[in-house]
């Protein structure tokens, strides 16, 4: 079968490619910061970029376990890497906005922070990935067990969705990406939800 | 001396753009070596009153980095789709309550009036801001040329709307045609200015070609570009981010440091230019227009009339 045949060749490559790999969209952003690739407003490109690298790396996460269901291709090894790399994007993304984009003007992030809905669910967002980020090791889900791990994993899902709305406040009119991002988002959630639905379901018939 | 220009002249004529720019050169270094008089004698040929002595932006700056959404929604958008914009003939209909109402050709307008450099704060409602030196002439010009009536009370302007050669028109992201308005009193400031070129060149495309209006105190999005249609009206016309949002985008959007955007702070703004370290900076009243413009809301409040 494909799906064995993928996962077969799979196996010999290690979660470090995929963190290779997921830092060449940062590794072009600095390239692009020395050639002036970026045009005349490098700081909101950068802000964007980052966001958005974060925010497809969530999805992608998202989709890791619904490929296994509708294919069989395996990429659960893979999954740390892509979730803490998409908490590492985030993070960049915050330190841009603080350092680069705000200047440390302490004031007007304090304003930002309580009264700007879009940055308080996006701040949301990284508050809920910081747990996800610090417990992405071995001795944590020893430590707190596979069930305990699991459920504090789902915050995924409410980190997506802060994510994706995120975007979708922070435009000016109505444009497809984000609402692209948004719809797959909870599509995605649909999906699982249904299936765990269906299997409580069958489990108590 | 002023730096006022006849409009049978090319600009080029008058000021090749390469000397312009090694004037602009040598005035940066005489600064930088506080050897220049006051701003307004330093600058060779001289320049309007209102300027201000902010140095300008690059004219790739401000023409690579634009909000034209009837050519997309990216800031690079204009730059790469404005070209296919046909902006010779050119036809601006003026009417409502006009002595001289009527279809008139861009070139008729500009007969007969001095263009000047103004060299203009530019903010939009983004937070971030530019130093533009535009080329144009006062809106009062053409106003009183073509007769404004006793009960006109506000100015309604329309940008082209042409899908043929505007790709964003068919994605529907704003009520089109674009619109804008001011009051009658703004609109005669001897500040507001229709524009119709940039440095000494032609206004390019994206920055709102052949004709746009431009006005220092408000948010950019106030300015609005290739203007084809000028009403004289009695009621406070529809403008277009009002009409999307007007919880968002007041009828008058002066710049403000006070008043918030809803969703984010109007406190400071990006200057762009500084690359990957632009600085930010505190925003001003007005966008530093106060003392040409702050009288003209008296007894206004301006959270209010945002
Ligand atoms: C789960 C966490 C987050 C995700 C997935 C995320 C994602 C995004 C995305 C996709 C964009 C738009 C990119 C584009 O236009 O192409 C964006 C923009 C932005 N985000 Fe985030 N973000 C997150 C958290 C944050 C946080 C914590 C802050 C700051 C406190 C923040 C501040 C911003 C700002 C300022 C912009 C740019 C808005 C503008 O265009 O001016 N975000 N973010």
């Amino acid at each position: 079968m494909n799906a064995q045949r993928i996962n077969g060749a799979l196996r010999p490559v290690p979660p470090l490619a995929v963190y290779l790999l997921g830092l060449v969209p940062l590794g072009l952003l600095v390239v692009q910061v020395f050639t002036g690739g970026l045009g005349v407003d490098p700081v909101k490109v950068i802000e964007r970029q980052l966001g958005e690298v974060a925010l497809q790396l969530i999805v992608a996460g998202l989709c890791i376990t619904p490929l296994r269901w509708l294919t069989g291709v395996n990429l659960i090894r893979f999954r740390r890497a892509v979730g803490l790399l998409a908490f590492f994007y985030v993070a960049l993304h915050l330190l841009t906005w603080l350092l680069l984009d705000l200047q440390l003007r302490w004031g007007e992030i304090g304003a930002d922070l309580t009264k700007r809905p879009y940055i308080i669910v996006g701040m949301v967002g990284f508050a809920l990935l910081l747990p996800l980020a610090i417990t992405s090791n071995n001795l944590s889900i020893r430590r707190m067990g596979a069930a305990g791990w699991q459920r504090l994993h789902q915050l995924t899902y409410l980190a997506a969705i802060a994510g994706a709305v995120h975007y979708v406040m922070l435009v000016k009119t109505w444009a497809a990406e984000p609402l692209l991002y948004l719809g797959l988002v909870v599509a995605l959630l649909a999906w699982r939800a249904a299936r765990s639905l269906r299997r409580a379901g069958l489990r108590s018939a | 001396m002023r730096n006022v220009y006849r409009s049978d002249l090319n600009w080029s004529d008058v000021t090749p753009r390469a000397v312009w720019m090694s004037r602009r050169q040598l005035i940066g270094a005489a600064g930088a070596l506080a050897l220049a008089g006051p701003a307004a004698a330093s600058i060779g040929a001289g320049k309007s009153a209102l300027s201000t002595d902010e140095t300008p932006n690059t004219l790739e700056e401000i023409s690579s980095y634009n909000n034209f959404y009837e050519f997309g929604l990216d800031k690079a958008d204009p730059a790469r789709y404005a070209d296919a914009l046909t902006v010779d003939p050119w036809a601006i209909e003026i009417g409502g309550l006009v002595d001289k109402p009527g279809s008139y050709d861009l070139a008729d307008i500009l007969t007969g009036v001095t263009l000047e450099e103004r060299i203009y704060r530019f903010r939009c409602v983004e937070a971030w801001s530019m130093v533009i030196p535009w080329v144009g002439f006062e809106l009062a010009t053409l106003l009183n040329r073509v007769g404004v009536q006793p009960g006109a009370k506000f100015v309604a302007f329309e940008t082209l709307v042409r899908p043929e050669e505007m790709p964003g028109i068919g994605a529907g992201y704003l009520d089109w045609p674009y619109r804008e308005g001011l009051r009658l009193d703004e609109a005669m400031n001897p500040l507001t200015i229709l524009a119709t070129g940039l440095y000494d060149e032609p206004m390019p495309k994206q920055n709102g070609a052949p004709m746009r209006l431009v006005v220092p105190w408000k948010y950019g999005f106030k300015s609005i570009k290739s203007i084809v249609k000028i009403s004289l009206v009695e009621e406070m016309p529809q403008t277009t981010w009002n009409m999307l949002q007007p919880r968002e985008y007041g009828f008058y959007s002066n710049v403000n440091p006070t008043v918030d955007h809803p969703r984010w702070s109007q406190a400071s703004e990006r200057r762009i230019g500084g690359g990957f370290f632009a600085p930010r900076v505190d925003t001003q009243m007005f966008n530093g227009y106060g003392e040409q413009v702050a009288s003209l809301y008296a007894g206004q409040d301006l959270a209010q009339d945002f």
